[in-house]
């Protein structure tokens, strides 16, 4: 292989494992609801979602693993990772906290990751293009729900109004890295592989917007914001908790067939 | 007074009369439908069989939701949420035909928290390793479809067409729990001990599941007139002992009764005497988790309080929106 191919194959891997991750992750903390959410049918809906997101992080892990070209599987590369090796965005390993948050959490998310998906859509990669088409299907479901319980809560009681208000105060700050690109971002939305990051930005503040002003809410005052995760892995001290829970069975029993 | 207001009453049908039009249905085999006339004892019998089923699936969600964040592949994690999935969305069938009787999901829920319902004790057990999620697919939702099958054809309409739904899947969930010990049973050793012992402390608590011996089951009898039920506890235990031995045999693991042996003569599997005491203490609360499963319950629903409030106050704002624009 050539030193330009291996270079743009290596810069494939780890965008592969940003996207694995950042569904995994999420995956990860919406399973975590499983049995305790506020009504049977959002025990449901959530799983759902948990679901459409385990199985686009293995695609991604699949693929990824191909690329690398090391015999690594899905498993070995979700759960045989250190944390800082683990790329997903510091928005999707934040706690549940209470309902509000875990959909203040999920609505800027799938307002972003929808975008991201349909630029991943035409993927010039065709395996990339494939998964996304599946997904953008899946994920505009995801967007809808968790929008309209943003809205029901804005527009709701008072309690569950100061409730998404604080929501969106704690988790706003995380979703800088959305739109921050790094070289290997640059190398695959010059390649066409993926989409240039920062030209999501207007679209995704018009639709978050347009949902908190239904919800009767303004924009967040919170002026802080940080990156780390999906470029650096320098996460905030959730991830590792959630890893060590994750990781255990194949870190405990190394190699077995489960 | 009253009679004179309304004098319906006075020419109401003799209810022995109605009762015994009602039992001539059930011989019949006709399905009672939620609007057809039924016995007042019969309903609160439907509630209460019904709505204890609900609260199994609704329970029963917990111990195996604590595996989710531990599950050893990506692809037992889908499948292990997708299972918990289908549990929420039998609870919700359920809770429904309950409906059909008149009673509501918040009365039935209520009933829960109180401790005034049952679940089934199953789920007072603890889920210590992965093999235990495993043996539940084998073992719990083993007996729970003999159960069920039975049950598709019991005489309340609802409930027969909601098991048949929900004994389709089921059926899916126990080959999937026996994937499972397949794969422990045929991995190393240190995982086919872990299959042996989750089969040790799970292989009476599923014998229990069928219930007490028909000597000492007090509803029996009517649930029989009734054809609520059409085989007996011990029957239905009877055919997932034949059922699940041979399984076990395959998967090279024993269970742990000395007693096991298979009767030429009667073409059955003799087996050794349930421990009714513990099957008792546990239903009453010394189970390792009869709090954690309430608790857990309780929480879920006290927390989520104004979740739903919210929901209501905003679909209640978009009504009156729409009517002041009308």
């Amino acid at each position: 292989m050539n030193a330009p191919a291996a270079d743009r194959d290596a810069a494939l891997f780890r965008y592969l494992l940003r996207l694995g991750d950042t569904s995994h992750v999420l995956c990860h903390r919406l399973g975590e609801w499983c049995g305790h959410g506020p009504i049977m049918e959002e025990d449901i809906a959530l799983t759902n979602v948990a679901l459409d997101l385990i199985g686009q992080a293995r695609l991604f892990y699949q693929y990824a693993g191909e690329v690398e070209g090391k015999g690594r599987s899905e498993d070995e590369l979700a759960f045989l990772r250190p944390e800082r090796d683990f790329n997903n965005l510091l928005l999707v390993e934040q706690p549940n906290g209470d309902y509000a948050r875990t959909m203040a959490r999920q609505f800027l998310f799938d307002a972003w990751n929808l975008l991201l998906f349909r630029g991943l859509e035409q993927s010039t990669d065709p395996r990339i293009a494939e998964i996304a088409a599946k997904a953008v299907k899946e994920i505009t479901y995801h967007r809808r729900h968790s929008a309209g319980w943003v809205i029901r809560m804005g527009d709701g009681t008072e309690e569950s109004r100061r409730r998404i208000v604080a929501a969106f105060e704690q988790l706003m700050g995380f979703t800088a890295e959305f739109f921050h690109m790094d070289d290997i971002d640059r190398q695959m939305a010059d390649a066409g592989i993926g989409p240039d990051l920062s030209a999501l930005r207007d679209p995704w503040m018009a639709d978050v917007e347009a949902v908190l002003a239904e919800a009767t809410l303004g924009w967040p005052t919170a002026t802080w914001s940080v990156l780390g995760g999906r470029h650096e892995g320098r996460h905030t001290e959730h991830l590792g908790y959630m890893l060590a829970e994750m990781q255990s069975m194949q870190r405990q029993y190394p190699g077995l067939n489960w | 007074m009253a009679g004179q207001d309304r004098p319906e009453l006075v020419a109401a049908p003799d209810e022995t009369a109605l009762e015994a039009a009602f039992q001539a249905r059930v011989d019949a085999e006709t399905r009672i439908e939620p609007r057809d006339w039924m016995p007042e004892k019969y309903r609160r019998f439907m509630i209460r069989q019904i709505s204890q089923h609900a609260h199994s699936e609704y329970v029963g969600m917990l111990p195996e939701g604590n595996w989710i964040t531990r599950a050893p592949t990506l692809r037992r994690k889908a499948a292990l949420l997708a299972k918990i999935q289908d549990e929420a969305g039998h609870a919700a069938y359920l809770y429904s035909a309950a409906e059909t009787l008149g009673t509501t999901r918040d009365q039935t829920l209520e009933d829960l928290h109180s401790g005034k319902a049952k679940y089934s004790s199953i789920f007072n057990y603890p889920v210590l390793t992965w093999a235990d999620i495993g043996t539940i697919g084998w073992l719990v939702d083993g007996a729970a479809i003999v159960n069920q099958v039975a049950l598709c054809r019991t005489s309340y309409g609802p409930y027969a067409r909601a098991m048949v739904r929900i004994c389709k899947e089921e059926s899916f969930h126990q080959r999937q729990g026996f994937e499972i010990m397949t794969t422990l049973a045929h991995g190393a050793p240190e995982q086919k001990e872990m299959a042996q012992d989750a089969l040790n402390r799970w292989w009476w608590p599923a014998l229990m599941m069928f219930g007490p011996h028909d000597a000492d089951s007090p509803n029996s009898e009517i649930a029989f007139k009734w054809k609520v039920k059409r085989q007996s506890n011990d029957e239905l235990r009877q055919r997932f002992v034949d059922m699940t031995i041979p399984q076990a045999d395959f998967l090279g693991l024993s269970v742990p009764d000395p007693d096991l042996t298979w009767n030429e003569t009667t073409g059955h599997y003799d087996f050794g005497p349930i421990d009714w005491d513990e099957f008792w203490r546990v239903v009453k609360g010394d189970g390792l988790c009869n709090r954690d499963r309430l608790d857990a319950r309780r929480s879920a629903h006290e927390d989520g309080a104004w979740v739903r409030e919210a929901a209501m106050a905003h679909a209640e704002k978009k009504r009156a929106a729409k009517q002041n624009v009308a």
